[in-house]
């Protein structure tokens, strides 16, 4: 099960409005890459590992990855937050408002809904793994892009926590996939009684 | 801001605002630092050193949590106890500008 703990992992507080960086930023809400996709992969996942580091680390990244689509919810409020529907429009969201309002909606920047097609489940630990491994590069990737379109220190301050944490999951994913194939590598050895004991 | 008796009550209100800003911060930092060590544990079991780091940072949570929560109230609706009236509902919520 899960508790919600009152706080941000990471703080967030911007100081002005920026729509067009709000248009972006939210493809780490609900995008391919994103934080929603990410911990849906990693916690359904979990349930096929075969080593106990390995159930371990995707459950705990997976609720992690909770945590930083909060993280990204609330850059997207406050970046958007009191802003006119002409704004919203001048900034590309004319679109977005006329369906959602200020609301926080899980879509990609280019306005693709959240679909569960981002994600696979192989239950093939290795498949799986080497998915994960992947799916971290390419956040890390997503985050730089939005570093390079962004240019407010309090948009840019938590995107850079993200995109570190990335690297760090990489890593714990990388070690749980050398963990697995050692497993999967032992040789087994099968004990028989000699039949006088029997 | 001018501390002291001649100190207005906006003005303490905002230092106990400052004061509960200063605190949260230093909790999340502290768990930010046990999600930090829980990852590297799950891999890597067997390192006494980053368990003892992840115990006393556990400890040490618990003690500022415990200083935050008596004075603004809970933190966590599965642990904390509240006082009259239920106190999780107050504001700030984390994602509101105000939280911090």
């Amino acid at each position: 099960m899960w508790v919600y703990e009152k706080k941000l992992q990471y703080p967030v507080k911007i100081k002005t409005c920026n729509p067009k960086m709000a248009k972006y930023i939210i493809s780490q809400y609900g995008g391919p890459d994103g934080e929603l996709a990410a911990s849906l992969r990693y916690l359904s996942q979990r349930f096929s590992m075969p080593t106990n580091e390995a159930k371990a680390i995707l459950n705990d990244i997976g609720t992690e990855e909770l945590a930083h689509l909060e993280i990204i919810g609330s850059m997207v409020y406050q970046l958007t937050k009191g802003v006119s529907a002409e704004q919203m429009e001048l900034a590309g969201l004319g679109a977005y408002y006329t369906d959602h309002d200020h609301a926080v909606y899980p879509l990609s920047a280019s306005g693709t809904p959240f679909t569960a097609a981002y994600i696979q489940s192989k239950g093939d630990p290795i498949a799986d793994l080497h998915e994960d491994l992947a799916a971290e590069q390419k956040a890390r990737a997503t985050y730089e892009n939005l570093i390079n379109l962004a240019d407010d220190p309090d948009v840019i301050e938590p995107l850079r926590f993200l995109r570190a944490r990335e690297i760090v999951h990489f890593q714990r994913f990388g070690e749980a996939l050398r963990l697995v194939q050692d497993k999967l590598e032992e040789k087994k050895h099968f004990v028989k009684k000699p039949d006088f004991m029997q | 801001m001018e501390m002291g008796p001649n100190m207005n009550t906006h003005d303490m209100w905002m230092h106990a605002d400052m004061n509960r800003e200063r605190l949260l911060k230093e909790i999340m930092a502290v768990d930010f630092t046990i999600v930090e060590l829980n990852l590297y544990l799950d891999t890597h079991p067997g390192d006494r050193n980053a368990l003892m780091l992840y115990n006393s940072n556990v400890q040490r949570s618990r003690m500022l949590r415990q200083r935050y929560e008596s004075m603004y109230g809970p933190l966590n609706a599965l642990m904390s106890t509240s006082s009259y009236p239920w106190q999780w509902i107050e504001g700030p919520w984390p994602w509101e500008k105000e939280a911090l």
